[in-house]
């Protein structure tokens, strides 16, 4: 008994810290009151560190289950988390001269990263149906508040409400999915479902266990704002704080990729032709709106929020695809993505103009003149994002459509090979604005140091990816082959 | 069948005697207690509001947190009653677990004492 739970803490020591150091700093929150939240702030960066240097131990062991089989632990988990963790670390002294500047520096910031990073590692973990919905809810409350921690902003609050409501309706449809692949297959265990559902007699699953997937793939395709579940991505993106839409954009849609890589893949997998068909929908959907729908935005947050759509459809490319080299796909994609991403909206946080936050495209005018150093990160970053050779996002992109051919989805890549041109129409805009519009004028200086750190880091990974590609590559098929039966 | 119906037959008696105890109250307070209605005990009670009135009407958000405190500790409680019943089976380990729950629970009690969320004014 004490020596198997002991083996299961040991399997959890990342939650374990994340969880311990997010109550100590509530606490200590508590007793110091506001002056606490610089403090909390970087201890909490300091926590995720440590739970990141605690993920990385144990690094290609065979797959490990605990709890009762409830949690998994593979390099397939370990790579995620690290994903996320360095997504959440990032975001959090990225956000802290936001905060101080909106009057809204609390401590409670910080504390609800660490409750929601912790979430998405249970998710990431999960080998239960229980799991995932248990993992799934915590990091999805911590989100909604977050999203509406400016609560004297209309529009944050109205983002964190929105966000609520829909997300309280995808919990309950996943919910549903979940109870259906229970009542027809017996078990809620993801070894046991893929034992029960994988030997088939030749009649296929019950039309129940279809319909269950059906329901639990429109609950993760939610999370991760596939079309046709993507309606409250822009608004919530546009609402919350920059510095929580940075975090949304990346964190919770690399974790919430990861869930569904890992159910579609690991208890599903038998299944792949029942489910494909719907993820091939989804990926078709999600990146001919990201294409068409982005075109007429005006505001960088709504047009990234619509690239984002775009950029889980590519991903979910590779789901379709399915096997070693897909599975490999998402997870270089994911990687890739995170770092586009928080670069991009880096560079949203470090615009300043009067003391406004600068988020419309043509207040970009003549930034190339103003700020050149800011608007070649910008620009850099906006051809990765369009899929431009030799930068990060091209190889993103041509490691799932080679999966997708590979796997005989030829239409599914030509697909998607044009709406990343349709696509390239809006990310060249930006750069246009920026380099051959008329100055509106200068930018606020100085930059917050966090902000000029991350967006030089990305803007230098994006730029630089291409002479060493293999780190990622290796860890990516690691991690991928420990998913594998 | 009549074995099934012998095993039900102290609900039967329960049942019986919760109704009887319940009319016998109901009448002993018409008899014995005084009664002097007025408009406001007349009224039903419900939480300090008047029971029909325009659902759109405002009222303070801190109900919503007194109700929102209430329920964790609601909860708590459905947690600790079958956790006492079966502690003799479920031993130390069982023991344990409940006390890190609490222990978590008290953080967040904590938290919002401090937070001054008990306080009315």
């Amino acid at each position: 008994m004490t020596a198997a739970l002991s083996n299961d803490l040991v399997l959890a020591i990342p939650e374990l810290i994340l969880a311990i150091g997010a109550m100590a700093l509530l606490l200590l929150g508590a007793f110091r009151g506001e002056g606490a939240a610089g403090l909390v702030n970087w201890a909490a960066v300091g926590v995720l560190a440590l739970a990141a240097w605690a993920t990385l131990a144990g690094t290609g062991e065979a797959p490990r289950l605990a709890f009762s089989r409830l949690f998994v632990v593979d390099d397939f988990a370990r790579f995620m988390k690290l994903l996320v963790l360095l997504g959440a670390a990032l975001t959090l002294p990225m956000a802290r001269s936001f905060m101080a500047r909106a009057g809204a520096e609390r401590f409670e910031f910080g504390v609800l990263v660490l409750l929601a990073t912790l979430g998405m590692l249970v998710m990431i973990s999960a080998n239960d149906l229980i799991t995932l919905y248990v993992g799934l809810e915590l990091q999805s409350l911590a989100l909604y508040v977050l999203a509406a921690f400016l609560r004297d902003d209309a529009k944050s609050t109205e983002a964190g409400l929105k966000y609520f409501v829909l997300g309280a309706l995808s919990s309950g449809m996943l919910l549903y999915g979940a109870s259906l692949i229970y009542g027809f297959s017996g078990t809620t265990n993801f070894v046991d479902l893929a034992a029960t559902l994988g030997h088939g007699d030749g009649t296929g699953p019950a039309i129940g266990v279809v319909v269950g997937i059906v329901f639990l793939s429109a609950g993760l395709a939610f999370k991760v704002s596939a079309v046709p579940f993507h309606m409250w991505t822009p608004d919530v993106y546009e609402g919350a704080p920059t510095p929580v839409t940075a975090f949304f954009a990346a964190a919770p849609k690399v974790a919430a990729m990861a869930l569904f890589v890992r159910t579609m893949i690991s208890p599903l997998g038998d299944l792949a032709p029942q489910w494909q068909q719907i993820i091939v929908f989804m990926a078709v959907a999600s990146m001919l709106l990201g294409a068409f729908a982005a075109i007429g935005q005006s505001n960088l947050k709504r047009l990234l929020a619509y690239s984002s759509i775009g950029h889980v459809g590519y991903a979910l490319v590779g789901l379709a695809a399915g096997g070693l080299q897909g599975v490999r796909g998402v997870l270089v994609y994911m990687a890739i993505y995170m770092v586009m991403t928080l670069g991009s909206f880096g560079c949203l946080l470090a615009m300043r103009r009067g003391g406004q936050m600068v988020e419309r495209v043509d207040e970009l005018g003549g930034l190339s003149r103003t700020n050149p150093m800011l608007a070649f990160v910008l620009a850099a970053l906006m051809f990765s994002l369009a899929g431009i050779p030799p930068l990060a996002g091209f190889f993103a992109k041509y490691f799932v459509f080679v999966a997708a051919i590979d796997a005989g989805l030829v239409v599914l890549s030509v697909i998607g090979m044009l709406a990343s041109v349709v696509s390239g129409f809006y990310y060249l805009r930006v750069v246009k604005v920026m380099y051959f519009d008329d100055a509106v004028g200068p930018l606020d200086r100085p930059i917050p140091l966090p902000v000029r750190l991350v967006v030089t880091a990305s803007g230098l990974l994006t730029v630089l990816y291409f002479i060493v590609p293999a780190p990622l590559l290796v860890s990516a098929e690691a991690a991928a082959k420990s998913l594998m039966p | 069948m009549d074995a099934l119906l012998k095993e039900y037959f102290p609900i039967l008696v329960f049942i019986g005697i919760a109704g009887g105890l319940s009319i016998v109250m109901i009448l002993a307070s018409l008899v014995a207690g005084p009664q002097k209605p007025d408009p406001e005990k007349l009224s039903a009670y419900e939480c300090g509001f008047d029971p029909f009135v325009d659902s759109r009407g405002r009222f303070d958000v801190r109900f919503y947190l007194v109700s929102i405190l209430f329920i964790i500790f609601d909860l708590e409680v459905a947690f600790l009653f079958p956790w006492a019943v079966s502690l003799g089976d479920i031993g130390v380990f069982g023991f344990w677990s409940m006390m890190i729950f609490l222990g978590v629970l008290t953080v967040g009690f904590v938290y919002e004492w401090k937070k001054g969320a008990l306080e009315w004014e």
